[in-house]
């Protein structure tokens, strides 16, 4: 893996570029000696320059813990599903997606989840959102 | 080693799910089967079910994006009313996160009375799961039963904490006010009441034949899939997937307790209903084990009136009744996080939903979700 760099911190991070991002998950989980079955955290967070998805995985059967993050363009986030993968992902990116406007390519079925129909405009959890209707800032 | 669902790979149902014949029916956002403004939209074909829909946001109030312009001390009490019947665990899991940037100690005292208010915190929550569950498939007297062995622990709540509901008393470094001087009598008054309480209620429903059918064979859910769609808590453990987060990444002083962790194999709704029934004799056990065992000392270790956490990450994990919340505060240094996710577990459980309710009949529906104990708070956030 060219790219990736590791950083430790609570857990061993790795970055990876989000074109390699697909290949490395599914042998994530399929290597018996790695064995990542459990996605328990994905989300994403906008740094203003782009945006970083963090993955945390976890195996069951090992029990170690891996954070895999990718840098995504903030003007034109998209990268590759996991939900085929570890199926609790479906979920989590149509969060990602209505919150933070990242495409997940290939996704079977990316809608709105929690915000309403219809929503147009800005991603919700970005930095440069504003509601001066519903927002109280302290 | 896991195998691919069918559901992922067969795009045609997600595509067109309307056949001649098919019918499309809401359940919620107000039927009182999902126990707050849930809504499940169903594709039916005569009784069966085809696809169970879940939308979300009723009751959605952004309590991440809320939580970035809060100070560390402030962004705890929000999250009481994430799970608002886990709110002492969900406040832990938050002091835990917000403790871990700053590398505060927390006194002996401190933890004990943390762990007992998260174990009465969880026989609550099972108690009234147990008593909906029960109203869910047609029982009515449960529910009452059920409630009345809550108001107890309710009440030993509002003498120490001040508030039934959401608590607010885990702040980092310790608890906020020591315990009320009535505290541990009352525990003694409940554990004893509540001992013969747990077999009445097998006895009212466990044993019940017509509950069993209800919800044997219900709802299964196959191991391998309990882990990929990241399924937590005695949810999960039905299915015999290990996930205690107390005695997986043991914190506080739960390493030093003695409990089983409740694992059942056969992953369906009465096998997650057995986990529950006997986790509340391992939460009363650990409140037994603990009561008499409040070491003296401080509730609270001295930190800063203005908390700041350094530049980094910080990831803590606790048990609530329902499964694995995670907190995820990313810092920039600031006094307020720069960003903050709740990892729900309520919100993977529900995913699982529609791949359990495929095939179904749609009277299971209710005996399901009723052992996913789904609290809508929670999912939306």
């Amino acid at each position: 893996m060219p790219s990736a760099n590791f950083e430790e911190q609570q857990w061993l991070n790795v970055n990876v570029d989000h074109n390699e991002w697909p290949g490395l998950a599914k042998s994530l989980r399929d290597h018996p000696d790695l064995n990542f079955d459990y996605l328990f955290c994905l989300t994403c967070i906008d740094w203003k320059t782009h945006l970083t998805m963090v993955y945390h995985l976890e195996s069951t059967q090992h029990r170690h813990i891996l954070v895999v993050k990718s840098k995504l363009d903030r003007t034109q986030p998209d990268i590759e599903t996991v939900s085929g993968i570890w199926r609790t992902a479906e979920f989590h990116e149509r969060e990602v997606y209505e919150m933070f406007g990242v495409k997940f390519r290939n996704h079977p079925d990316l809608r709105l989840l929690i915000l309403p129909d219809g929503w147009e405009g800005k991603s919700p959890l970005r930095k440069d959102f504003e509601d001066p209707v519903n927002m109280v800032k302290l | 080693m896991y195998r691919e669902t069918q559901i992922i790979s067969d795009n045609s149902i997600l595509a067109s799910p309307d056949v001649e014949g098919d019918l499309v029916i809401n359940v919620g956002p107000q039927h009182p089967a999902t126990h707050g403004v849930l809504h499940l939209v169903i594709t039916l074909n005569g009784e069966t079910i085809k696809r169970v829909d879940p939308h979300l946001g009723y009751i959605h109030r952004s309590i991440e994006k809320m939580c970035e312009s809060l100070s560390y001390r402030q962004f705890i009490y929000v999250t009481s009313r994430m799970d608002y019947l886990s709110a002492h665990i969900n406040n832990h899991g938050c002091a835990l996160c917000v403790e871990k940037g700053l590398q505060v100690e927390v006194p002996p005292r401190a933890q004990v009375i943390r762990v007992l208010m998260d174990e009465l915190t969880r026989l609550a929550s099972h108690q009234l799961w147990w008593g909906a569950m029960a109203m869910d498939v047609g029982a009515l007297t449960p529910f009452f039963l059920a409630f009345r062995e809550r108001e107890m622990i309710n009440d030993i709540m509002e003498e120490t904490c001040g508030a039934r509901l959401t608590m607010n008393y885990m702040v980092p470094g310790g608890v906020m006010v020591d315990i009320h001087p009535n505290f541990q009598r009352r525990v003694h008054e409940f554990i004893s009441h509540f001992r013969n309480k747990i077999d009445e209620y097998d006895e009212l429903v466990t044993g019940n034949v017509i509950f069993q059918n209800r919800t044997k064979d219900v709802g299964y859910i196959s191991r391998e899939d309990a882990i990929s769609y990241g399924m937590s808590g005695p949810s999960a453990r039905g299915s015999g997937v290990q996930c205690d987060i107390r005695k997986l990444y043991p914190y506080e002083v739960y390493a030093k307790l003695q409990f089983d962790e409740i694992i059942e194999t056969a992953g369906d709704s009465f096998a997650r209903y057995m986990v529950r029934m006997k986790e509340m004799r391992q939460s009363l056990s650990i409140v037994e084990q603990l009561i008499d065992n409040i070491p003296p000392g401080d509730f609270q270790a001295k930190t800063k009136a203005v908390l700041k956490l350094p530049k980094g990450e910080f990831y803590s994990r606790v048990e609530t009744a329902r499964g694995e919340l995670g907190v995820y505060i990313t810092s920039e240094g600031a006094t307020t996080p720069y960003r903050i996710k709740f990892r729900s577990p309520g919100f993977s459980n529900l995913s699982a939903l529609d791949h359990m309710a495929r095939g179904a009949k749609i009277g299971d529906l209710v005996a399901m979700m009723g052992t996913l104990d789904l609290v809508i708070p929670d999912i939306d956030r």
